[in-house]
């Protein structure tokens, strides 16, 4: 629809001024948690605290995470130039990542709580498994976003001019790898640096 | 729109329970937002009524101490989250394509949305009284009462979660539709102020419902779950919850009155036969006491454990905030200064509403003496506020707004002589009813207690009687309203399509509104477009009449040369409604911790999305149906 | 479950219709009320300081008040439309930026002159007293207070016992009904006539100064919403003069009385101690005689329980007649679920004859 984009008053579509506008709501819902976390890093009522962190680990998954930004911006230019089928190879690569990541956050999750961190531990607990599983179930919800466009541009529902689409799924998942690294660097590496 | 020739593929009926079910025409939600909003406003009167009859006399219990704790939590909920957001959302819904030159909002499907995640949340928090009983922890839920509160307040923090989607994405959808859909013309500066108003407070729920969504993430964790957030004994803070709460919970003060403001705004002028007064100071004091409005929470927490340096910021952030408020009462005066005022219904509610919420922005300020606050917090000084501020000013506009659009809807009059029964008791009723509470509060009176203590004395329980008393007049006031509404719509007075001689371009449209809004979608040159389109200034500066048909004052269909053959308006859709439904059991899974009915609801969204967006177009000439709902937002171009 | 359906309870004074058509003719005295709850009273200079800085602020908006609403009435009346009107449309004003400035300014001064004395009040109000000041812990539970003097070790509830002209510092916390912060909701101590209220929290410590500057009585009431009971937690504080103040430490920290062998108040003390397989008194209430530390229940200390003259969060005067029903069936004299949330005076089916001792062993702790 490059016909819309002239026709409305700020020259951008629609949907892209609606995710841009949505996004910014979301950062105040992050923002909030990782603050609450903020406040309760220290609170572990005995429980385990930061040093339960497995750094090399999350980095891996993080690291991951962060790739899959990349693959977005290729499927996004893939589709871009029209070549659906490399496109919906990124895209597939990109869900896939974000699987990998989302096991690993399972993965690590289980670990913790053998380890007795469970939800009901501490604040720090509390907050740390709320935090960490919202932004799990947004990429989770990306995820599923991505297999949708996948299975869409298989039947023909999406088409080649409608790279709009794949951008808008790449907003929403670039944003979701952004708060991924605030929720790292302020989450893990800079509490287990202070800490020691 | 759909014809009996082509397929089926999306619901066609104009007419019914299913037309109204599938319904994406912004008008049509409006009103489905407007009687539901009666509906609840009827529900919260009840139980304001159980209040006023428990207090009307000292030591008695006319129902136990829990039913009143439900009833008092219950009215806040409901007045609050269910009457006076979505009522002004109905008015969003129905004027602001009207009033800025568009067919439709940017994303209709998203707005039907909107609407039953309103109506589902609502169904599903007053489910509580057959389930065990209602939330009984206030409208405020602090932690950790909450969390000791059980089952009750786990449909508190999960309702509300619900009605904050439904404004969240109600939020989203009114930014885009009025910084991308205005009328060729229709800068920033030429918008309506109530364009502004709704723009503004569309910003506020922007960037407050997600710090909601946070805290009450958190209650249902610590209320269902045992977490452990706000739970002292493990060292959560319980002042934490209540930083998040108003960090929410001040701008929605101002979520509540903009909207009233940005009517009042719209009437005043059209009362006045006058523009109003310093359009551009009354848009800048808006969108500043929107920005300055987060950052004022704390002035609900002077009570709490903060500091006196935090006490002191705000104290001055929220003195700050009144001189914003005080440039707008200023304006409307000024408004009418030197009109020619016809005290028509709408006009006396505008009044009424300078007037009464002028006594409610006084009271708000000595609120912020925090020494002396020390003695009004949690008072019926403090209850008294609030209801000059959110009812004698945000529904006293929208009140007013309701017999000022009623014409535009109905293409009918309401009767102006029951309207003026209407207003009169009803300012009567209000004033008998909250003003005493200014006194009984200072004399001792705490909120929130389901007895009236006797030791407060005669005088107290005076005031209390009266304040009941007033609760009757108010309620014989509501009757005249709602019989006045009734008729209006059964037989009313044709209106013609411009009643007041009004100034905005929802006038140049016939009344009641075309499906398609306007036939052609103008070109502004001015503010208050249509006022300059029925008048010229002669040499001296002084307005005179442009004869009728001289100028493009009427948007008409048919045999004009300009009309467009082609309008495509967005098609009707079941899945929004279908999609909701899901609300249900994700609401009773997580309420019960039932993980199958949890993902049964999950399940059942992502399939209602799934119908969504591959949800063909009726008239099968696109098939990208994702772009539909943008098609009909820019019509005209398009084609 | 939730049903908790409570009756008032039939002891409650009640007043009749018409006192209202008195306070109706007392109505045109005074504002002022006839209670002493009164928040314009202030009885000490915690109240007064609030209450001198409310008064001016009190008068601008008053003026502000009259001149905003007499600028309505009168453009009302003045620009109103007139029957002889011609139909021309009055002047376009679209506005005036020297009136804007001059209503931008005029009240931004007006706030700035208002808020230097209340950010002065704001930290003179939080900040320890200068001269001596006597410590009493407060407590907040559902839905009672309790007190402690660490000075003198003395334990009391609901009303606090204080010296007149003597500057008091509170230092409150909230906890219950276990002596941790594991439980326990926010509560706020509110006796207008002496201060503002400030809130209890669990898990942290807030403080409140007040000072009653003659003997006297002064009522409040927990100002916080704390569930179910809230409405029947209420403070009274006794403010008393020196000789008064020295008799009354003196009794507290005196042991209970012990009654005499074979009296019915013996044998209720018995059944204080001990109810079979029912919770004895003495699990949650304290009647310390002598031996040992104090220390506190979780119920109301009841060493010197006649001492103070209402019970059960102050809602109740404390006689034989209302201590028996309240034995009987708390739950009838005060609105609580102790079955459902263990929060409250749970009902211990006593007979009549252990009703009997009991009420006469309590009315002899004086």
């Amino acid at each position: 629809m490059a016909a819309d984009a002239h026709a409305t008053t700020l020259g951008l579509d629609h949907r892209k001024l609606a995710m841009w506008t949505f996004l910014g709501s979301e950062f105040l819902f992050f923002g909030a948690f990782v603050a609450t976390f903020l406040l309760y890093v220290t609170t572990t009522a005995g429980g385990p605290g930061v040093e339960i962190f497995d750094i090399p680990f999350t980095s891996i998954s993080s690291f991951v995470l962060l790739m899959s930004s990349l693959t977005m911006v290729l499927a996004h230019n893939a589709h871009r130039q029209g070549d659906l089928r490399r496109m919906r190879l990124w895209i597939l690569a990109t869900a896939g990542q974000g699987a990998v990541f989302l096991g690993g956050q399972v993965f690590e999750f289980t670990v913790f709580v053998k380890e007795g961190l469970v939800l009901t531990r501490s604040p720090f607990a509390s907050s740390f498994y709320v935090l960490t599983g919202f932004h799990g179930v947004h990429v989770f919800v990306g995820i599923l976003l991505l297999l949708s466009l996948y299975s869409l541009s298989l039947t023909g529902k999406v088409k080649k001019d409608q790279d709009l689409k794949t951008e808008m799924i790449g907003l929403y998942w670039h944003f979701v790898d952004i708060i991924w690294v605030v929720i790292f660097t302020v989450v893990y590496l800079i509490p287990e640096i202070a800490v020691g | 729109m759909s014809s009996t020739t082509t397929p089926k593929l999306r619901p066609t009926k104009e007419t019914g329970v299913l037309s109204w079910l599938a319904t994406t025409d912004h008008k049509r939600i409006g009103i489905l937002y407007f009687f539901t909003t009666l509906v609840f406003f009827f529900l919260g009167g009840v139980e304001s009524g159980f209040i006023r009859l428990q207090l009307a006399q000292a030591e008695q219990s006319v129902i136990s101490e829990d039913l009143y704790n439900q009833i008092f939590t219950m009215h806040g909920i409901t007045m609050v989250f269910l009457v006076v957001m979505p009522l002004s959302a109905a008015f969003f819904n129905y004027l602001i394509p009207l009033m800025i030159g568009a067919r439709d909002v940017a994303f209709p499907r998203l707005n039907a949305f909107s609407y039953w995640v309103y109506l589902f949340g609502g169904i599903f928090l007053y489910s509580s009284f057959f389930l065990g009983g209602a939330p009984a922890g206030s409208w405020v839920g602090y932690a950790p009462l909450h969390a000791t509160e059980g089952m009750s307040m786990g449909f508190y923090a999960i309702g509300i979660q619900i009605l904050g989607l439904s404004s969240l994405a109600a939020a989203v959808n009114f930014i885009t539709t009025i910084l991308n859909m205005r009328a060729p013309g229709m800068t920033f500066m030429r918008m309506p102020v109530f364009i502004w108003m709704a723009l503004v407070t569309n910003f506020l729920l922007l960037f407050a419902i997600p710090v909601i969504a946070v805290a009450l993430f958190m209650l249902q964790f610590d209320t269902l779950y045992g977490g452990q957030f706000f739970q002292p004994g493990s060292g959560g803070d319980p002042i934490l919850y209540q930083h998040l709460f108003w960090l929410f919970g001040h701008p929605e003060v101002y979520i509540m009155i903009l909207p009233a403001m940005g009517i009042v705004s719209e009437i005043l002028p059209v009362g006045s036969r006058k523009p109003l007064f310093g359009y551009a100071a009354v848009v800048f004091a808006g969108a500043a006491i929107g920005f300055i409005g987060f950052g004022v929470w704390a002035h609900h927490m002077f009570t709490s454990a903060i500091g006196p340096v935090a006490r002191s910021a705000f104290a001055l952030s929220t003195m700050f905030i009144a001189v914003p408020t005080g440039i707008k009462v200023f304006n409307w005066v000024f408004t009418m200064w030197g009109g020619k005022i016809r005290f028509t219904t709408p006009m006396l509610f505008s009044v009424g509403f300078v007037s009464m919420f002028v006594i409610g922005g006084l009271s708000g300020v000595t609120h912020a003496i925090v020494p002396h606050n020390a003695q009004q917090h949690d008072t019926y000084y403090v209850v008294a506020h609030f209801h000059y501020v959110l009812f004698g000013g945000a529904l006293f506009g929208l009140i007013a707004g309701i017999y000022f659009w009623f014409p535009k809807v109905t293409g009918k009059l309401m009767s102006e002589k029951l309207g003026k029964w209407h207003f009169w008791t009803w300012l009567l009723g209000f004033n008998l009813t909250f003003g005493p509470m200014h006194m009984s509060g200072l004399l001792g009176q705490p909120r929130r207690t389901a007895v009236l203590p006797g030791e407060l004395g005669a005088t107290v329980e005076l005031y209390n009687l009266l304040s009941s008393l007033g609760v009757i007049v108010l309620t014989g006031s509501a009757l005249v309203f709602l019989y006045n509404l009734i008729t209006s719509i059964k037989r009313g007075e044709a209106s013609g399509d411009d009643p007041w001689n009004a100034r905005t371009l929802e006038w140049m449209t016939p009344s009641p509104t075309p499906s398609v809004n306007f036939y052609r979608i103008p070109t502004i040159t001015h503010r208050d477009e249509f006022w300059h389109r029925k008048y010229a200034e002669d040499e001296s500066g002084k307005p005179v009449s442009i004869p009728a048909g001289a100028s493009d004052d009427h948007d008409s269909d048919g045999d004009d040369d300009h009309a467009e053959e082609h309008i495509h308006m967005p098609d009707p859709s079941l899945w929004p409604f279908v999609m909701c439904l899901a609300f249900f059991p994700i609401a009773y899974g997580m309420l019960y911790f039932n993980p199958w009915l949890f993902a049964l609801g999950a399940l059942w969204l992502v399939v209602g999305y799934f119908l969504w967006i591959t949800e063909p177009l009726a008239e099968g000439d696109d098939d990208d149906p994702e772009d539909a709902d943008d098609h009909a937002a820019v019509g005209a171009a398009a084609h | 479950m939730r049903d908790r359906v409570t009756m008032r309870p039939p002891t409650r004074r009640r007043r009749p219709l018409h006192l209202l058509i008195l306070a109706l003719l007392a109505l045109g005295l005074s504002a002022c009320g006839d209670a002493e709850q009164n928040a314009l009273l202030p009885a000490g200079p915690y109240a007064q300081e609030p209450h001198d800085l409310i008064i001016p602020v009190a008068i601008i908006a008053l003026v502000v008040f009259v001149l905003v609403q007499g600028l309505i009435i009168y453009s009302s009346w003045r620009y109103r439309e007139r029957a002889d009107d011609d139909g021309s449309l009055p002047e376009q004003v679209h506005g005036n930026t020297r009136l804007e400035i001059v209503w931008t300014v005029i009240p931004a001064l007006i706030l700035a002159a208002i808020a230097v004395p209340t950010v002065q009040g704001i930290f003179s109000q939080m900040a320890e007293p200068d001269d001596d000041f006597m410590t009493i812990e407060v407590i907040g539970h559902r839905w009672w207070f309790e007190y402690y003097y660490p000075d003198h070790d003395i334990y009391t509830a609901n009303e606090m016992v204080i010296p007149a002209n003597t500057p008091v510092r509170l230092q409150m916390t909230a906890t219950d009904p276990a002596r941790d912060a594991s439980q326990g909701v926010i509560h706020s101590f509110w006796v207008p006539r002496l201060a503002g209220k400030q809130d209890l929290v669990p898990g942290q410590t807030t403080f409140l100064n007040l000072q009653a500057d003659e003997p006297g009585r002064f009522l409040g009431m927990c100002a916080e919403y704390c569930g179910l009971s809230h409405a029947n937690m209420r403070i009274r504080v006794e403010a008393l003069d020196d000789g008064d103040w020295q008799a009354w430490v003196d009794n507290q920290t005196s042991p209970a009385t012990v009654p005499d062998e074979g009296t019915l108040e013996a044998r209720g003390r018995e059944l204080y101690g001990d109810l079979g397989d029912r919770q004895a008194c003495a699990s949650c209430h304290q009647v310390w005689e002598g031996d040992g530390s104090r220390s506190p229940g979780q119920g109301p200390d009841l060493t010197h329980l006649m001492s103070r003259q209402e019970f059960a969060g102050a809602i109740h005067d404390l006689d034989a007649e209302n201590l028996r029903a309240w034995l009987a069936d708390p739950e009838s004299m005060k609105a609580m679920n102790y079955e459902l949330d263990g929060i409250g005076m749970p009902n211990l089916n006593l007979t009549d004859d252990e009703l009997d001792a009991l009420v006469a062993y309590l009315l002899a702790l004086d």
